[in-house]
């Protein structure tokens, strides 16, 4: 299959180091401490962040951190074939994990002990994506509760198909089964949170595609950034400041 | 911009879903023209100054590539939405394009107007997919048009009529392929259109001048509705039709590995099949088996019978020809065999043929165009009509021409010129034409494979000595023997003395998977290529020639990676152990067979290298003693080397080539090894080993060997290997060449080793035929066979050093796999063996001989015989050609003998006889090779 033909056009009309148009919106959910709304092409997730709160399971309680929670789900319609699924299938909880164990490397948790803090990332569009996507949108979740953290995680995923380096796949590329790097960075203090791959690459491949990840994932990282200024002059005019 | 696409489509399991898709129209898509002012122009393709720009639409590229292709045709933009229809529909047409957009020697544009933002068009309502596309093609034709603002003519080629009549109303010039063509007033361009169906009727006229006299040939095709629900209840089945290569009037349908095989006789069985189609068969009634076969062989005498090679083994020697026609005893035993006819092509093998057209003299009054014969060099393909306005020019000269119809009231299929490959009998040209023919890519390695090798000058790094699944053998006296002036070097032998009176004797294999890793464009492009393929005066290498020559070649003097096989053996031979490393090793000497041959036999050398050589031979000679007593039968080859004239690369002289002892002493312990591998790998990988096997000849094959036997007076058993190779050791007569010549006769009734995965098969149907083996694998060659390649994969997992790569796990891809290596393999024999035929007429152009020659089939008018020397077979006519009575001559049936009527001579089979050979050119530029008896 050509997933990139000679011209260096991908199926969709990208060139290879190209992202799918991003798009994000913060507060969505009124009742939340933080929400966002995410989009990478046809990806859609959105987060919703509720804390720092008392913990509901007192066993769980952590004297010198907050305990983060997370739960990722799938909605019903976010692929094609509206299929129901059992809530916490092993793919479920393996995201949940992930996304959570990222999330926990940025949240200052030590300044919030015995607190409890609920991250909540549903898909409702799928097209490939879905865990950068949802890492992204948490991270703004967050930042929109105001919770403090050390830097925005933001996250992108990067492949390698026809010998060629892809950025942000989405699910026809992805579904190739070429290699999938998922990368997620801290990218002021330009650390590595989260690093996922599946298949094999030999560690030239590797790094170009690694390396390709990064871009995409400061790439989103000036995008989240230039979103909150926007939402954060929009609060400084409505209080009237 | 964004545009998202939206379609339904049908799921795999039924059901109907919406399938939403981006679609990202961009504004850095460029027209590829060097004049454009707007544009980004270093990817520009197109001629600086165009006069016209030429937009082709999907069927145009579909049906007239070969028009394409040629030079004459430039300055093309192609689109994408043409593209992608091109390879949604005929995939080698796709590769075609596409191989002219990447040739930098022609101006080919592909233009992605699906992603442009001025030429994306999206589907109205009511509109079909065809139209839609079709207006995408107009718009971005229209846009090319405004864009250039009339520095360029654009022209759309298009045999839509509506599309035509549309584009011309936006104000697009638009022309049919056969006008446009003429306006070139390019005659010979006008060959290379393909013919639509209805211009049958004027092909014709060949045949027959009166229109209304047309008879029907063949029957009619049977719909494809109706072939599925035949199939279904089992009264037609399904298969590829193979044509026998030796008589194409002879073909089989039924699955290569499995099945009994249905034989279809005739060309009005075939019913228009061609070779490698899948056909629908019918089976006949069991009364008409019979009958069919011997029509078949009436017109099997019309046939032309040429001077070539003596055939290697039964897979590409005329064992069904060798019958005599008319025998009854022989059409009894055949007439078992299922017969059939026929009924649909359910998909054809078309591609194009190399050949020439059949001598013939400009027909008057045809306004230039002729219609005239074509006839392919392979002889399972049917002749081909063909329309000529350059009949004079194309006489003496190799074409290739493709086939586009055939219609039940032609006789032939009609077809197209395409190109020209030169003149015949020029030794490129028809070199040129053997390695088409035999489908051998000889194009350059690209870019891309050439980027997977190592970089260069490579040499043995401390890395790989110290790597611990490799052993530093490099203190051991390892040598090569080789054919002089063998550069790719894949094995290396080395015996060593122990303390205990036995020996310690090492394969080693040049460690080509250290460097060809799977999965890369390396490994698929000599996946793809299967072996290197060597010619009389050329070699076609598999891989890249650093790696051929050097980086792998296991050199005398340099220190080389190699995968090795190590026995203990006791001066009898017995193997005690065996063991398999990765190893360093250095070679210390590259000799050649006739060196090494002269060391052993020079009693005055004890040098160490001589003491291991003659301690190695003296245990292949057991080695083999043993072999042969299993049963491994010795067969005999009549392999023909050539000196060739550095200068000219004309053959100057030409003999048998010589078998020495170090031939089978190297030989021996390549067997050995190859068996021990084959043990291995199959142990730790009973699904998925690929093994070579070679099948045990039926009765019905040994059949010409039995009947030539029984005229000598000569009984051999075919009970088993064992039974045949003993009776073939007892067969022995006065005459020193006796046992020889019987030894050719049986090899060829031998069908060819083959390659398969494990998994396909039960462990009994792995055995070796000829070498009496259980198993048998190919290791020890891999710079130039990729089965080899493959298996040295599968050694490295079983020892635990490599991961298995995960296409061992995809039984249908390894059976592939196979069947490729199969294909490749057999098509490398057919270009060397066409490559000595070639170097062979050219040797005797100049020079007239006479020699003796031995009697090998009895035929009608004359027999056929074998000439030792040169190694080749022809006939020889005691009648003129076409007399078909026979005349005077009458042929004894049960002695394999040619009588005269009054009885004054008689010939009989394996007699010997004096012959002449000459090259005659019984018509304008048809040199051949004719034997006369002297
Ligand atoms: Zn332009």
């Amino acid at each position: 299959m050509e997933y990139v033909s000679p011209e260096g056009l991908r199926l969709d009309g990208r060139r290879p180091m190209e992202m799918r148009q991003i798009r994000a919106e913060i507060g969505v959910v009124a009742k939340a401490a933080g929400s966002a709304l995410f989009e990478m092409g046809n990806t859609k997730v959105i987060a919703a962040v509720y804390g720092p709160r008392e913990v509901q399971n007192r066993s769980q309680q952590l004297n010198d951190s907050a305990l983060v929670r997370c739960e990722y789900t799938m909605a019903n319609f976010s692929t094609g074939d509206r299929m129901r699924k059992p809530k916490g299938d092993r793919r479920s909880t393996e995201i949940s994990l992930v996304i959570r164990q990222t999330m926990e490397a940025c949240i200052m948790t030590h300044l919030m002990p015995r607190s409890q803090i609920d991250i909540f990332v549903q898909v409702l569009q799928a097209d490939g994506g879905t865990r950068s996507a949802c890492i992204n949108a948490a991270s703004l979740a967050l930042a929109d509760a105001g919770i403090p953290m050390r830097d925005l995680v933001t996250s992108c995923s990067a492949g390698y198909l026809n010998s060629t380096p892809l950025l942000d796949l989405n699910y026809i590329e992805d579904s190739a089964g070429g290699a999938d790097v998922t990368l997620g960075i801290l990218p002021k203090l330009d650390k590595v949170t989260l690093l996922q791959m599946d298949a094999k690459l030999s560690v030239e491949t590797f790094e170009n595609v690694m390396q390709l990840a990064i871009e995409g994932c400061k790439a989103v990282a000036t995008y989240i950034r230039e979103v909150l200024l926007e939402n954060t002059k929009q609060l400084e005019y409505r209080r009237g400041i | 911009m964004l545009q998202n696409k939206s379609f339904v489509k049908r799921t795999r399991g039924g059901k109907i879903t919406k399938v939403v898709r981006e679609h990202y129209l961009r504004h850095d898509i460029y027209c590829g023209a060097p004049i454009c002012k707007v544009c980004d122009t270093s990817q520009a393709r197109l001629s600086p100054t165009p006069s016209t720009i030429l937009i082709f639409d999907t069927n145009v590229v579909l049906n007239q590539i070969d028009l394409l292709e040629n030079p004459a045709i430039d300055d093309v933009v192609v689109l994408s939405i043409v593209l992608e229809e091109v390879k949604n529909r005929n995939l080698s047409v796709y590769n075609r394009v596409r191989a002219l957009c990447s040739n930098s020697l022609r101006k080919f544009f592909v233009f992605s107007n699906e992603h442009h933002k001025d030429t994306y068009v999206t589907e109205m309502s009511g509109e079909s997919k065809n139209d839609r596309n079709d207006r995408a093609i107009r718009v971005a034709a229209q846009w090319y048009q405004s864009h250039l603002a009339g520095s360029a003519r654009i022209l759309l080629i298009t045999n839509d009529k509506e599309n035509k009549r549309k584009a011309i109303e936006e104000g697009i010039s638009a022309e049919t392929v056969e006008s446009y063509v003429r306006s070139l007033s390019r005659p010979d361009l006008l060959d290379l259109l393909v013919q639509p169906a209805s211009e049958d009727v004027n092909m014709e006229e060949v045949e027959d001048l009166r229109p209304s006299k047309r008879k029907i040939i063949y029957t009619e095709h049977k719909p494809m509705s109706e072939i599925t629900s035949g199939l279904h209840r089992g009264i037609y089945h399904q298969g590829k039709l193979r044509v026998n290569r030796y008589n194409p009037f002879e073909a089989y349908v039924g699955s290569e590995s499995i099945g009994d095989e249905i034989i279809i006789y005739g060309r009005t069985n075939m019913n228009r099949a061609f070779d490698g189609d899948i056909v629908a068969v019918e089976l006949l009634p069991q009364d008409q088996w019979h009958e069919e076969k011997s029509l078949a062989l009436a017109d099997e005498e019309d046939e032309e019978e040429d001077v070539h090679l003596v055939p290697g083994s039964a897979d590409d020697a005329p064992w069904t020809t060798a019958q005599p026609p008319g025998s009854a005893g022989v059409t009894e035993s055949i007439s078992s065999r299922p017969s059939g006819r026929v009924v649909g092509i359910i998909k054809r093998n078309w591609h194009s043929y190399c050949g020439s057209l059949e001598p013939m003299a400009m027909p008057a009054g045809s306004g230039g165009v002729a219609h005239a014969l074509f006839a392919s060099k392979d002889r399972r393909i049917p002749k081909i009509r063909i329309h000529t306005r350059q009949l004079e020019n194309l006489l003496d000269k190799r074409i290739v021409v493709a086939v586009d119809s055939w219609d039940r009231l032609s006789r032939y299929p009609s077809g197209h010129y395409v190109r020209t490959i030169g003149q015949i009998g020029d030794r490129d040209t028809e070199t040129e034409v053997v390695l088409i023919e035999n489908d051998i890519n000889t194009r350059p390695f690209s870019s891309q494979v050439l980027a997977c090798l190592p970089p260069l000058p490579w040499s043995v790094s401390s890395e790989d000595l110290a790597n611990s699944i490799r052993q530093d053998l490099r203190q051991l006296r390892v040598f090569s023997v080789d054919p002089p002036g063998c550069k790719d070097i894949d094995d290396a032998l080395q015996c060593t003395s122990l303390p205990n009176g036995n020996y310690e004797v090492g394969v080693h294999i040049a460690d080509v998977t250290n460097f060809v890793h799977s999965d890369t464009p390396l490994d698929d492009e000599a996946s793809q290529r299967g072996t290197s393929v060597y010619l009389v005066e050329r070699r076609i290498d598999m891989l890249p020639k650093p790696l051929t020559e050097d980086v792998c070649s296991l050199r005398a003097d340099v220190e080389r990676l190699a995968f090795s096989v190590i026995w203990e053996m006791t001066p009898e031979a017995e193997i005690i152990s065996t063991r398999y490393t990765k190893s360093v090793i250095k070679s210390c000497a590259a000799l050649s067979y006739i060196e090494a041959q002269a060391r052993m036999d020079d009693s005055r050398l004890m040098d160490p290298l001589t003491t291991d050589l003659r301690n190695m031979n003296a245990l292949a000679k057991i080695m083999r003693e043993r072999r042969i007593q299993r049963g491994a039968l010795t067969l005999a080859s009549a392999e023909v080397k050539f000196q060739i004239d550095t200068e000219t690369h004309d053959p100057l002289d030409i003999g048998m080539y010589q078998i020495r002892e170090a031939n089978q002493m190297v030989e021996e312990f390549m067997l050995a090894a190859n068996v021990s591998v084959a043990e291995k790998i199959l142990k730790h990988f009973p699904l998925c080993s690929l093994l070579r096997r070679h099948p045990t000849p039926t009765r019905e094959m040994l059949e010409p060997l039995l009947r030539t036997a029984a005229a000598v007076g000569l009984n051999l058993d075919v009970s088993s290997s064992k039974a045949l190779a003993d009776s073939l050791d007892s067969a022995v007569a006065d005459d020193p060449y006796f046992n020889k010549l019987i030894r050719i006769l049986a090899t060829r009734c031998m069908t060819q080793a083959v390659y398969f995965s494990s998994g396909d098969l039960s462990p009994p149907e792995y055995l070796h035929y000829g070498l009496a083996a259980p198993l048998y694998t190919h290791f020890t060659s891999p710079i130039r066979r990729y089965a080899d390649v493959i298996v040295h994969r599968l050694l490295a997992a079983s020892l635990g050093i490599q991961k298995l790569p995960a296409i061992f796990q995809d039984g249908t891809r390894l059976t592939s796999i196979a069947d490729n290596l199969n294909y490749r393999h057999r098509n490398a024999q057919m270009a060397s063996r066409a490559s000595v035929e070639l170097h062979t007429l050219i040797f005797f152009r100049k020079r007239p001989t006479d020699t003796e020659a031995r009697i090998v089939r009895i035929r009608s008018n004359g027999f056929f015989v074998f000439v030792p020397k040169y190694g080749i077979e022809g006939p020889v006519y005691l009648t003129p050609r076409g007399d078909k009575e026979g005349g005077e001559w009458f042929v004894d049936e049960q002695q394999q003998k040619i009588r005269k009527m009054d009885g004054s001579m008689s010939y009989s089979v394996l007699q010997t006889v004096f012959i002449h050979l000459e090259i005659v050119e019984p018509q304008p530029n048809r040199p051949k090779l004719q034997l006369t008896l002297v």
